[in-house]
């Protein structure tokens, strides 16, 4: 299965047969703004860690494309599960990454309201998350809002998961379900190669996207490190989704630059030149050879930079804002209605930290 | 208004009332849609609200939950059934790490209102996996409320309760009383789901059970009277979270509690209730906590059960013997 793509390493355009970019160069220029600022937000967050301001932080970098490329193929009211990993995700949405960091410094489990965003807080469980997403699928069909030829009704849904997570239980009962159901989902596996340090032939005999022939759905394996064609597919699989034509597997095949998170040492399971191969064909530098190739002035690059240089100074700021979370708070978010329990012991929390702090004053 | 019914044509009936009031309301399961549950528990519900409301589900418990985690971000309020109480693990991780957790980690956006229903216990002579107590691995998980019907009023009133909650209920059924029949008052609840209540007054100690051995404790304390023995009777109902005061009021007059569970002793949820009853009624105790429980074995064979389950010569054994301490 030869992954489809759009525009080569080098940024020369390139057709196939069933996919094509349906957008100018406007659009391009769109899709690298964000390809550049989630690059930004990941580098800040890394230096971040490494400034002690983050407890953990997992890099996206190198999975830029197949994430901007898939999340900006949504519309408005499509709604995405995220792992812990997709962070370009979560920007598409108009996620404030200061979530994202807060996440990683401890400051909270996610916080942000899903419905807001239609985005659901990142799965850490892997695999979970493809499940949600094929009951969310199944909502809408019971709600009328798949097949109805309205474009302001019509909805899909995106799970997105990585290449370990497909040998999960919870992945083949999603496929299998969402099959079974016609469930508007988009799986959309970024198969980054590894999981931690365990390399995708341990995970699966065949490509990923074969996996789906046995379940009964469309299987499309995409160069994902190629935005243009990240787009692409998953505007076909989605658009297929909300008309009604049920769920599709996309296989992202991209690479992990970096560490799984930034206390992972890669150096210890793969080799430099492979990293180095990777890095030949960076889901950014394509898009601007490309839009350089088609007329992008230069100015232009330029101001996406000074944004990101904007974006960089603003998180380093707001990540250091992060207010301390409070103890006492949380008791009040177990459950809607608390409990005797939750009541009793936020009270004798508060009672022990005051006495505390008076006995320290 | 009251009906004499069985256990299961009383959750029947909760659950049609509750269907009938909201649209958002569906059930899902193995089983549940064209043959009406194993147990019949949902019997006719698919001819009557369709296929798109009662789901034959793919036999795949944690793809029932995860699903129904997912329906609930569309606003529906799915009732889950598992088939029986040991098929439930498979389901685990999205019940403690998913269910539990999601109105937490959202700080209080996202909410979870599904009821997971699980025939549990033993006592019917079962194959292997279709007679466990798994109640107090969901009880010790924060996030979640359990709760646990001892008779047909409680079912009835119980499950229509639990499906009205924002927060996600796990419901167990006690599958050993399903056919045992009782007096339904359709006009009132009577009581709101999270709380407990003494279903037979005595002064001589108190018996504290729920769900199956509510019905085996109150046959116990029937055949003490003849020995003049006069045992009161707890219903806990809910679980998690725990309504003790009426727990407290009574060992205050008694003395004496005896926590009945089919599930096993150590780490039980009978553990939980010997360390508050010992918090809040230290003084007025006049022997230790005692627990009469299932062992600390795997569930055995079905025709060595009624060893492993307690029953009314262990539950006033336990009666006698503390009492014996008593001055």
């Amino acid at each position: 299965m030869n992954p489809v793509q759009l525009v080569t390493p080098a940024g020369d355009r390139t057709t196939h047969a069933e996919y094509a970019f349906e957008g100018d160069r406007a659009a391009i220029e769109s899709l690298f703004r964000d390809l550049v600022m989630t690059r930004r937000v990941d580098v800040e967050a890394f230096a971040l860690q490494r400034h002690g301001e983050l407890g953990l932080w997992p890099p996206v970098l190198g999975q830029e494309a197949a994430q901007v490329g898939s999340a900006r193929a949504m519309r408005d009211h499509d709604f995405a599960f995220p792992t812990y990993r997709d962070h370009g995700v979560a920007w598409c949405r108009g996620v404030d990454p200061t979530w994202l960091l807060g996440i990683f410094r401890g400051s909270w489990l996610g916080g942000w309201d899903p419905a807001e965003h239609q985005i659901a807080l990142p799965n850490i469980i892997i695999g979970a998350q493809t499940l949600h997403a094929t009951g969310y699928g199944m909502g809408l069909v019971l709600e009328g809002l798949v097949g109805t030829g309205d474009p302001e009704r019509d909805s899909a849904v995106i799970a997105y998961f990585g290449d370990g997570a497909t040998s999960q239980g919870d992945v083949s009962e999603a496929l299998d379900w969402a099959a079974v159901y016609q469930a508007p989902v988009v799986f959309f596996c970024e198969n980054n190669q590894y999981a931690i340090s365990v390399p995708v032939e341990r995970q699966t005999r065949v490509p990923i996207a074969q996996r789906a022939d046995g379940f009964g759905l469309p299987g499309v394996r995409v160069d994902g490190n190629d935005v243009l064609a990240c787009h692409a597919v998953t505007e076909r699989a989605l658009q297929r989704a909300r008309d009604g034509q049920g769920p599709t597997l996309v296989e992202a095949v991209t690479y992990r630059m970096g560490a799984h998170t930034t206390s992972d040492d890669p150096t210890r399971y793969r080799d430099a030149a492979e990293v180095e191969a990777w890095q030949a064909k960076d889901p950014i530098e394509r898009v601007r050879l490309l839009l350089v190739t088609e007329g992008t002035p230069a100015a232009f690059f330029a101001e996406v930079e000074a944004e990101a240089d904007a974006l960089g100074a603003r998180l380093r700021e707001a990540c250091r804002q992060i207010p301390e979370p409070e103890l006492a708070e949380l008791f009040d978010h177990v459950f809607v209605e608390s409990t005797i329990e939750n009541r009793q012991q936020k009270a004798e929390h508060i009672a022990w930290r005051d006495a505390i702090e008076g006995s320290v004053a | 208004m009251t009906e004499r019914m069985s256990m299961v044509k009383a959750l029947n009936s909760g659950l049609r009332l509750a269907m009938e009031r909201d649209p958002q309301v569906l059930v899902m399961g193995e089983d549940v849609g064209r043959l009406g549950g194993v147990f019949r528990v949902t019997e006719g519900l698919q001819k009557d609200f369709g296929e798109g409301r009662v789901m034959d589900t793919p036999l795949a418990e944690s793809g029932i939950v995860g699903t129904a985690i997912g329906l609930t971000f569309r606003g529906f309020r799915p009732v889950i059934e598992i088939q029986f109480d040991g098929f439930v693990y498979p389901a685990y991780d999205q019940i403690v790490s998913q269910v539990a957790k999601l109105h937490f980690r959202s700080r209080g956006h996202v909410r979870m209102p599904l009821v997971i229903r699980i025939p549990f216990g033993g006592g019917i002579g079962a194959v292997e996996h279709h007679s466990e107590s798994p109640e107090g691995q969901f009880a010790l998980t924060a996030g979640l409320k359990v709760v646990s019907c001892a008779d047909p009023h409680d079912a009835y009133w119980m499950i229509q309760q639990a499906i009205a909650s924002d927060d996600p209920v796990v419901f167990m059924e006690p599958k050993r009383r399903y056919w045992e029949s009782g007096d339904v008052d359709t006009g009132s609840a009577a009581l709101p789901l999270w709380s407990s209540r003494v279903v037979r007054a005595g002064s001589d100690a108190t018996l504290i059970a729920y769900g199956p051995m509510v019905k085996t404790c109150l046959d116990s304390a029937e055949a003490a009277r003849e020995d003049g023995l006069d045992l009161e009777v707890i219903d806990l109902r809910t679980l998690s979270p725990l309504d003790l005061e009426p727990v407290f009021e009574s060992v205050r007059r008694t003395g004496h509690a005896i926590v009945v569970h089919e599930a096993a002793r150590t780490l039980g949820l009978g553990a939980e209730i010997a360390a508050r009853v010992t918090e809040e009624c230290f003084y007025s105790l006049e022997s230790p906590v005692h627990r009469v429980t299932g062992y600390d074995l795997p569930y055995p064979p079905s025709r060595v059960e009624h060893d492993f389950l307690p029953g009314l010569d262990r539950i006033l054994d336990a009666v006698d013997h503390a009492r014996g301490l008593r001055g």
